[in-house]
């Protein structure tokens, strides 16, 4: 079976060649493909701006960089790794490539404005480089009033513009996906049979419309003050710079759910088709990511405890703050319960799902640490909170990224990359981030501060230990690049399904067709039918 | 009578009008889809000058004496003018999708330029307000120079002022140049009773922004306006 | 404390300390019980149900409702433990005791400045007595900073503008961190210093060796003169301004018709910014300040003016009252296209 496997002689991407082709597209695959090299790119550039900071602190003197040039280093790492990587990752390249195949579509309902979205994501990371050339920015990439408006002397104007203008990307993307799964859907696939993927994305799709709005609003109350001397935060005039932080939460705490939600979109994709069975739970699951959407919006105060609040407004944002937490615990044990009498195999994206339990388990959980307000007073802005948005976010976040690349490559480039060695990257980035980042609760409990350029010596271990962390997770993440663009002339053929997995995307050829479909599909059955008639024919075990 | 039946024929599908794109299945499906986006649209603009909304609410709460006298040094009557204004452009677009809807291709056209031009004329007020404001020193910054006990606070009032007068000018901008293609293209007789999508939609947009006016009206030009 | 030489938990130093930890110790132990149990499963589940042939596949189990109300209900059930504990941890700890010993704190760019009210005023140190309760009024002068004890576990922010504060109770005498814990530019790691715990005996003989310039209230006492607030502010009453005697924690009605309680914050303003809460019945004559007075003798001031209500204490301050802008700020805001 596997001999006579032969890519399809025409697809998207070599469908039309050139340039031009390729950069005025509206075709959502190759608009998918631009942006997995631009988000791999700053991928890349935060992880040297991670690089910097982790090197600086394996000793307790500030003595690798000047206390301002470090400041730029954590500012920055955080600025591209926020808003040009983790916010696009999942939606902008798995998202924007495989929803239209998963309802039966042709393409998004707006081509022309996905484009536009990566054009604008192209322009706001054109101002973030302007501001690296012009000698970076060291306001944390939080911006905090008045530092970011009047005590920075550093280009606080281009890296907000940057962040800005990224920020409608990220808005145009989620508007595009709302429209698509409301009104394109194939017949027959209701809003209960769609995979547990798109729902994932319809949750993050309206937090992108509703929150992103806002930041982008303050972020322009902040230029208004730098550039022209306006005062809206301005405590010399009367302005309240706690204001600022209020707004910029509103945005930035369902920021992370936009994160966070598509990788758990990729793991229910991933833990049913390994274990062959279907979700355990599904319209729990599915309600979960809307009642994550809406809940992530009520709980924004849980990162101003100590910023001055009332006590009863921190003690409400507390209790709402847990409310938040449900919901992705009832989607764990769902996830737990699927692999309960399935049939499991391991392959790589199964090794990116295990590893995102146990790296979610942690994230998840310490989260309730900073929901707790005696607790919060003591770990806000040390080291511990740190360490649990990186459980999230990377350990969450990326492995669910990654594992959704390992998984859906081949239908991607018809191609499969090297098992060996990306089993070897998922175990070396399993283990490298938990070195790098559980050190860091307990440097946190014990005080350290965050954005220290230099500490007492009592931090030196276990900093070290983080550090050494970094250098296996690093090597770990740059694996992917050799052995993906190894498959991408000499990998195996991969065939419409490899995985034997359900779901119309993996109907179609690989890689696709432009149109993806010939003719509509109709759709009759469940999501998540294994049956062992198409699981034999998988080529894969 | 517009160009679609030629180009239906010249294609070879006789079923479908020359608008629709080629990933609906139908025209239906294409309006519907266009319509639910530019809804989605309008609410992330409420949610962006929201934003504005609620530091103007949390200040006038805390500064009302301040609010009160720095909204009393502007002069009502450009703001009146270009409320009746806006209403009026907002009236001359609603003929215009009528026009379009019924395919009348010269009234559309006359419409939308009369929307155009009642857009110019509030931004024309508009340079004239803060041309003047920076004659009386009103802009907050450097230029600012008041003898009031509320001066600074003031300077919050103004900062909002212009934050958010200039923010909407940026929209209404905006929506001329985007009336300025549509009035171009049903020049051109790309819209009939069957497809008028894009006169719709910029309609809504426009609608809109003049909504978004008639908030900041009383809530810059009215504070206090009773004594 | 620690283990392998690794420390694990800082000192615990206050009343607050063992109760904080117990609390984290007890989260600790749900989530290692969550995160053991959900990982065994997962990891037993995927040797027992692993796939042995090519055409196998899962059984049909669509899901299960008692179960899902059961693990939707039980984690619900312990956050509200984990909730109740942790606000009325919290609720203790933002609420000072009447007679807490007063310290301010000033943060600016980049070192705490510290005052006694005996006169005494450190720079990154801070001298307090064992076993007796210690409020901190804290302000900053530029830009946001954050006071972090560790060893008390407990923080507040610098907030310019406002005054925020926060309370402990050293229980062991003894050198502990102090760190700014909220970023503020260049030398934010190097705002830090030491809190120095001391017998009562030997705390009351560092006093003595006091302040030059006298006591706070002494000191207020005197810019009060200096600044002509007594011209206006008479006993009496019948002055320019409201007489200034017996007004702390009283409610006070304002020329909008608001009323406000009097207190550091609302003295604060009145001083900084004196037209914004004007009291009822006087004229808004009193020159603003802002600029002409730093947040070192504000403090001085508002002392002063404390020590003139005798029997009066202070609330906290109300969390909810607008900014005053920071006296002779050191930051100004930068003309059009000064800075980028």
């Amino acid at each position: 079976m596997l001999d006579t496997l032969k890519l399809p002689e025409r697809h998207y991407l070599n469908n039309g060649h050139g340039l031009k082709s390729w950069l005025l597209t509206k075709d959502h695959k190759r608009i998918a493909i631009m942006y997995l090299i631009s988000i791999s790119a700053m991928f890349l550039l935060g992880g040297l701006f991670a690089a910097a900071v982790r090197v600086e602190l394996m000793t307790p003197e500030g003595d690798l960089f000047l206390a301002d040039n470090y400041n730029k280093m954590f500012t920055m790492h955080g600025v591209v790794m926020v808003f040009f990587f983790l916010i696009p990752s999942t939606p902008a390249v798995l998202g924007n490539f495989l929803i239209p195949p998963m309802i039966g579509a042709k393409d998004l309902a707006f081509p022309r404005i996905n484009l536009l979205s990566l054009y604008i994501f192209w322009v706001g990371a054109a101002f973030f480089f302007y501001a690296l050339f012009a000698g970076g920015v060291d306001t944390g990439w939080t911006f905090y009033t008045p530092f970011s408006s009047f005590a920075s002397n550093t280009n606080v104007v281009p890296t907000a513009l940057g962040a800005f203008i990224s920020g409608f990307s990220s808005i145009l993307t989620g508007l595009n996906f709302i429209v698509t799964i409301h009104r394109m859907r194939a017949p027959g696939l209701t809003w209960f049979r769609l995979p547990l993927f798109v729902w994932a994305h319809y949750a993050t799709s309206l937090i992108q419309v509703l929150g992103t709005p806002v930041v982008a609003i303050t972020i322009i109350m902040v230029f208004v003050e730098r550039a022209f001397g306006f005062g809206i935060f301005d405590p010399t005039r009367g302005g309240d710079p706690v204001l600022f932080q209020h707004l910029f939460w509103f945005y930035s705490h369902p920021a992370v759910y936009i994160m966070i939600l598509p990788a758990m979109g990729v793991i229910s994709e991933v833990v049913s088709t390994f274990s062959r069975k279907t979700i355990f739970g599904y319209s729990f699951v599915a309600f979960s990511s809307l009642a994550i959407a809406v809940f992530g919006f009520i709980v924004w105060a849980h990162h101003m405890f100590v910023a001055g609040i009332s006590t009863y407004s921190a003690m409400v944002f507390s209790f709402l703050s847990f409310s938040v937490a449900i919901p992705s615990a009832v989607k764990t044990f769902n996830w737990a319960a699927t692999l309960y009498k399935g049939a499991i195999s391991f392959e790589t994206p199964m090794l990116y799902a295990y590893g995102f339990f146990g790296l979610f388990l942690i994230g998840g959980l310490t989260g309730l640490f900073l929901a707790t307000l005696g607790v919060d007073v003591h770990v806000h802005d040390t080291y511990f909170v740190v360490a649990h948005f990186h459980y999230i976010m990377v350990g969450g976040a990326i492995m669910g990224y990654l594992g959704g690349l390992h998984f859906w490559w081949p239908k991607l480039v018809g191609r499969m990359y090297s098992e060996f060695l990306s089993r070897i990257s998922a175990i070396l980035v399993f283990v490298g981030f938990n070195l790098t980042f559980f050190p860091q609760f307990i440097l946190g409990y014990m005080g350290m501060p965050r954005r220290y350029h230099a500490y007492p010596d009592e931090f030196q271990v276990l900093n070290i230990m983080s550090s050494a962390g970094a250098g296996v997770l690093g090597i770990g993440y740059l694996l992917p690049v050799i052995y993906f663009l190894w498959s991408l002339k000499y990998g195996e053929v991969a065939g419409p399904n490899p995985w034997g997995a359900s779901g119309l995307e993996w109907q179609i050829p690989s890689p696709p067709p432009t149109e993806n479909f010939k003719e509509q599909p109709v759709v009759h059955g469940e999501p998540y039918e294994y049956t062992p008639h198409v699981a034999r024919e998988a080529n894969l075990v | 009578m517009s160009n679609a039946v030629a180009h239906a024929e010249a294609h070879g599908h006789a079923e479908h009008h020359t608008a629709l794109q080629h990933h609906f299945e139908t025209m239906q499906q294409q309006k519907e889809a266009s319509t639910l986006g530019m809804w989605v649209f309008l609410l992330t603009e409420v949610l962006f000058f929201g934003g504005l909304f609620m530091a103007y609410l949390l200040y006038r709460t805390w500064y009302f004496e301040a609010f009160a006298e720095a909204s009393r040094t502007i002069a009502i009557a450009p703001g009146a003018i270009n409320t009746a204004v806006l209403i009026g452009s907002s009236l001359t677009m609603a003929l215009g999708v009528r026009a379009a809807q019924t395919n009348q291709r010269t009234a559309t056209v006359r419409w939308l330029i009369a929307t155009i031009f009642l857009g110019l004329v509030f931004l024309g007020v508009k340079v004239y307000e803060y041309a003047d404001k920076f004659e009386h020193h009103h802009v907050p910054g450097a230029n600012f120079i008041s003898e009031s006990p509320w001066a600074a606070q003031e300077q919050i009032f103004f900062s909002l002022y212009f934050t958010m007068t200039g923010l909407h000018a940026l929209h209404m901008i905006v929506g001329v140049a985007i009336m300025s293609v549509i009035t171009w293209m049903a020049a051109k007789g790309r819209f009939d009773e069957h497809y008028y999508t894009p006169v719709e939609m910029a309609g809504l947009y426009w609608h809109f922004v003049d909504l978004v006016w008639i908030y900041l009206f009383p809530l810059l030009y009215l504070v206090e306006r009773h004594n | 404390m620690g283990s392998f030489g690794i420390p694990l938990f800082p000192e615990q130093a206050s009343t607050f300390a063992r109760d904080i930890d117990a609390l984290y110790l007890f989260i600790l132990a749900v989530s290692a019980f969550f995160a053991l149990a959900v990982s065994v499963a997962v990891v037993v589940f995927g040797i027992v149900y692993r796939r042995r042939h090519a055409g196998e596949v899962g059984a049909r189990i669509e899901g299960n409702l008692p179960l899902e109300l059961l693990w939707s209900i039980i984690p619900t059930m312990i956050s509200m433990v984990m909730f109740g504990w942790g606000a009325s941890s919290y609720f203790h700890m933002r609420t000072p005791p009447a007679e807490a010993l007063q310290i301010y704190a000033v943060g600016k760019q980049w070192m705490w400045k510290f005052q006694h009210l005996e006169g005494q005023r450190e720079i990154n140190e801070l001298h307090v007595p064992v076993n007796r309760p210690v409020k901190v009024t804290i302000t900053s002068e530029d830009v946001l900073h954050s006071l972090f004890f560790p060893s008390f576990r407990t923080k507040m922010d610098a907030i310019p503008g406002r005054y925020t504060q926060l309370w402990f109770e050293a229980t062991k005498v003894g050198e502990y961190h102090i760190f700014c814990t909220e970023y503020c530019g260049t030398n934010h790691s190097g705002m830090i210093g030491k809190v120095v715990v001391m017998e009562p005996s030997e705390y009351q003989a560092w006093l003595a060796g006091g302040g030059v310039e006298g006591t706070l209230v002494e000191r207020g006492g005197r810019l009060f003169q200096d600044l002509a607030c007594n011209t206006c502010h008479l006993d009496t009453g019948k002055g320019r301004g409201p007489s200034l005697n017996d007004i702390v924690g009283k409610t006070v009605e304002l020329a909008d018709g608001t009323t406000t309680v009097v207190d550091e914050g609302y003295l604060r303003e009145s001083i900084i910014n004196s037209q914004a809460k004007i009291v009822r019945g006087y004229q808004p004559l009193m020159p603003a300040f802002q600029g002409l007075v730093s947040e070192d003798n504000l403090v001085a001031l508002v002392e002063y003016v404390k020590s003139l209500s005798p029997t009066a204490t202070t609330a906290a301050p109300a969390a909810a009252t607008p900014p005053a802008a920071p006296a002779a700020a050191s930051t100004n805001p930068p003309g059009a296209g000064e800075k980028n």
